[in-house]
């Protein structure tokens, strides 16, 4: 993995908020003061068919503007696409794959095609449900892909996360602690394997 | 002073329009281009800007109401993609030939079909001959800077001509990166105020906008229009050095990346651009003499000036974001083969097609192709002209 160039693949389904999870990250990685690409990639319109959303964060200036094949880290929001979507596809093998499920993950690196990089699990259900009440994947694995991919420290991170809620949840203070605590339940979670 | 930032290409364009606050947006949406009337009414609302948003009922009619709009002097734009566009066909026409200096934000995206959203530029080009002067972006800062560069390049005495600012869908469009904007008051500076020579509410100078021609003006009229998208040419370059002295950020007709001692190079148009040069750079690593020339201005198009820049390559691939269905390639290849021609630069060119609907064109297809273009000049490889990159075919 170069950490001048990382690249990021999210795997989930219309309407779960992969899409805006890419975008976060772009937007939490621009306050580095680093090179930023969010994008996501569009099939057909409809809640629950599989999609695609991509980041490259680098050092330098970005110009490539075509998907990512070769993915220093893969991010699965939704665990059933494992048996549809090959996930890990030119995953690079010094990378990883963070997959949300509740199943361990010697259960997961089953479904994997034989990936011999590192695999991460993480319960974002069961975060979610616990900081906020409802089932939003979404803090948590942003909180995962950072966690692993190391593109911030935490600290900065939280900060940064804590800025961007306040602002965007200006309407909606009410959900803003329950997004920064799935945010570092996700941290805790994923240090005590990383 | 700028300020550094992050916007998808949508979000860009919005926010260059807050910035220049035209007076009229009448707009219609459509997938990709929705979000840019949707920013701008939203900053309409929260009294960010005071330009007259009219919602309509179709893209005909959001044509129409620009040109409308624009002849009664007020300075007016659209934003439409695909379809949107083709549904405006008779009206980009009226725009060009009545000479409105108005501006369409274009995301490009494919037409139907089969139907599909993503981007290729067969919406663009299906306009490339009604008289629009067309500008196109490899990114969201270039969006944003060619829409600043619109107005005083459409409302110039020497041109007054619709301007099409152009952006991939999709892949610039709803691409978050990074941005440098300019501060409110200097690009409401750098635009100016609007000041119509002739307009119809003017009652101390009444006129007529749209009339009938008999057949003995109208070739007169015809030929001051073209006259007038040659001048645009000028034009072009002068705001654009207008813009690099108060921006920073430096545009011609078209550029030229590491092309001074290039054997072979790459001519290619919007976003796809970027990943030209990223792989130029990964070949020239490894000794191998390319460059990419990105082509701007499409309209008026630079042919004489292509021309010479490709004068001393030994080799052009020539990318097509297009399909023409004339069994002769894309109007892209054909117009360059034709400037080529014109100006006796006799050399080796291959024309691609690539991209249509949203098919994802890599820096892998780039090496392909300046490998392919090198054996056929080095070798004498004989290949098929306007082939298309990254087909899936039933044959190895």
């Amino acid at each position: 993995m170069n950490s001048e160039n990382i690249e990021i693949r999210w795997h989930g389904r219309g309407g779960q908020g992969a899409k805006t999870a890419a975008l976060l990250l772009a937007d939490v990685c621009f306050k580095t003061g680093a090179y930023v690409q969010g994008f996501p990639e569009y099939g057909p319109e409809r809640m629950g068919a599989p999609i695609t959303a991509f980041n490259r964060i680098s050092k330098n200036e970005i110009r490539v503007h075509s998907n990512i094949y070769t993915p220093d880290i893969v991010m699965v929001v939704d665990e059933s696409l494992i048996h549809s979507v090959d996930v890990t596809s030119g995953l690079k093998d010094d990378g990883a794959v963070i997959v949300n499920t509740p199943e361990s993950v010697e259960e997961v690196r089953k479904l994997l095609n034989g990936y011999k990089g590192r695999i991460y699990t993480i319960d974002a259900r069961k975060i979610s449900t616990e900081a906020l009440g409802k089932n939003f994947p979404n803090s948590p694995m942003l909180a995962a892909a950072v966690a692993v991919s190391k593109v911030m420290e935490r600290d900065q991170f939280i900060k940064e996360m804590r800025a961007s809620y306040e602002h965007k949840f200006a309407k909606k203070p009410e959900v803003i602690e329950g997004n920064m605590k799935a945010l570092t339940m996700t941290f805790d979670a994923l240090e005590e394997v990383l | 002073m700028s300020v550094k930032d992050r916007m998808s290409g949508n979000e860009a364009v919005a926010y260059a329009i807050k910035q220049v606050n035209p007076d009229v947006m009448p707009a219609f949406p459509i997938t990709p281009s929705t979000e840019i009337p949707q920013l701008v009414s939203s900053y309409i609302a929260n009294n960010e800007m005071d330009t007259e948003f009219i919602p309509v009922e179709s893209e005909h009619s959001s044509m129409s109401a620009t040109i409308g709009a624009e002849a009664a002097g007020a300075r007016s734009l659209t934003a439409t993609s695909s379809c949107g566009l083709a549904l405006m066909w008779e009206e980009l026409l009226l725009a060009a030939s009545n000479r409105m200096p108005c501006v369409l934000a274009l995301v490009n995206r494919t037409l139907s079909g089969p139907i599909n959203i993503n981007c290729d530029h067969s919406d663009a080009m299906g306009a490339r001959d009604t008289g629009w002067i067309q500008i196109f972006a490899e990114s969201n800062q270039e969006a944003y800077d060619n829409f600043i560069q619109a107005y005083p390049i459409a409302e110039d005495p020497r041109v007054h001509l619709p301007v099409m600012i152009c952006q991939d869908g999709f892949i610039t469009s709803h691409a978050v990166m990074n941005i440098e904007l300019n501060e409110d008051n200097e690009v409401k500076e750098f635009v100016g105020e609007y000041k119509p020579e002739e307009f119809l509410l003017n009652n101390n100078k009444p006129i007529a906008i749209g009339p009938y021609a008999i057949s003995s003006y109208v070739m007169e009229a015809r030929k001051a229009q073209e006259e007038a998208m040659e001048n645009s040419k000028e034009v072009i370059i002068e705001v654009a050095k207008r813009y690099k002295e108060r921006f920073g950020r430096g545009f011609e007709l078209f550029e030229e990346y590491r092309l001074d001692d290039a054997d072979y190079i790459m001519v290619i148009m919007g976003s796809a651009a970027g990943t030209a040069k990223q792989a130029v750079d990964d070949l020239r690593e490894k000794g191998m003499k390319v460059g990419v020339l990105k082509i701007r201005v499409f309209r008026p198009f630079p042919a004489e000036e292509l021309a010479k820049a490709l004068s001393n390559a030994k080799g052009i691939a020539i990318m097509e974001r297009t399909e023409s269905y004339n069994g002769h390639g894309g109007p892209l290849c054909a117009e360059l083969r034709a400037a080529l021609y014109e100006n006796k630069v006799f050399t080796n060119v291959v024309c691609y097609t690539y991209g249509l609907g949203g098919r994802d064109f890599t820096v892998d297809h780039v090496y392909e192709v300046f490998e392919e273009v090198k054996d056929v000049t080095e070798n004498g490889k004989k290949v098929t002209q306007h082939r298309y990159i990254n087909l899936r075919t039933n044959k190895a």
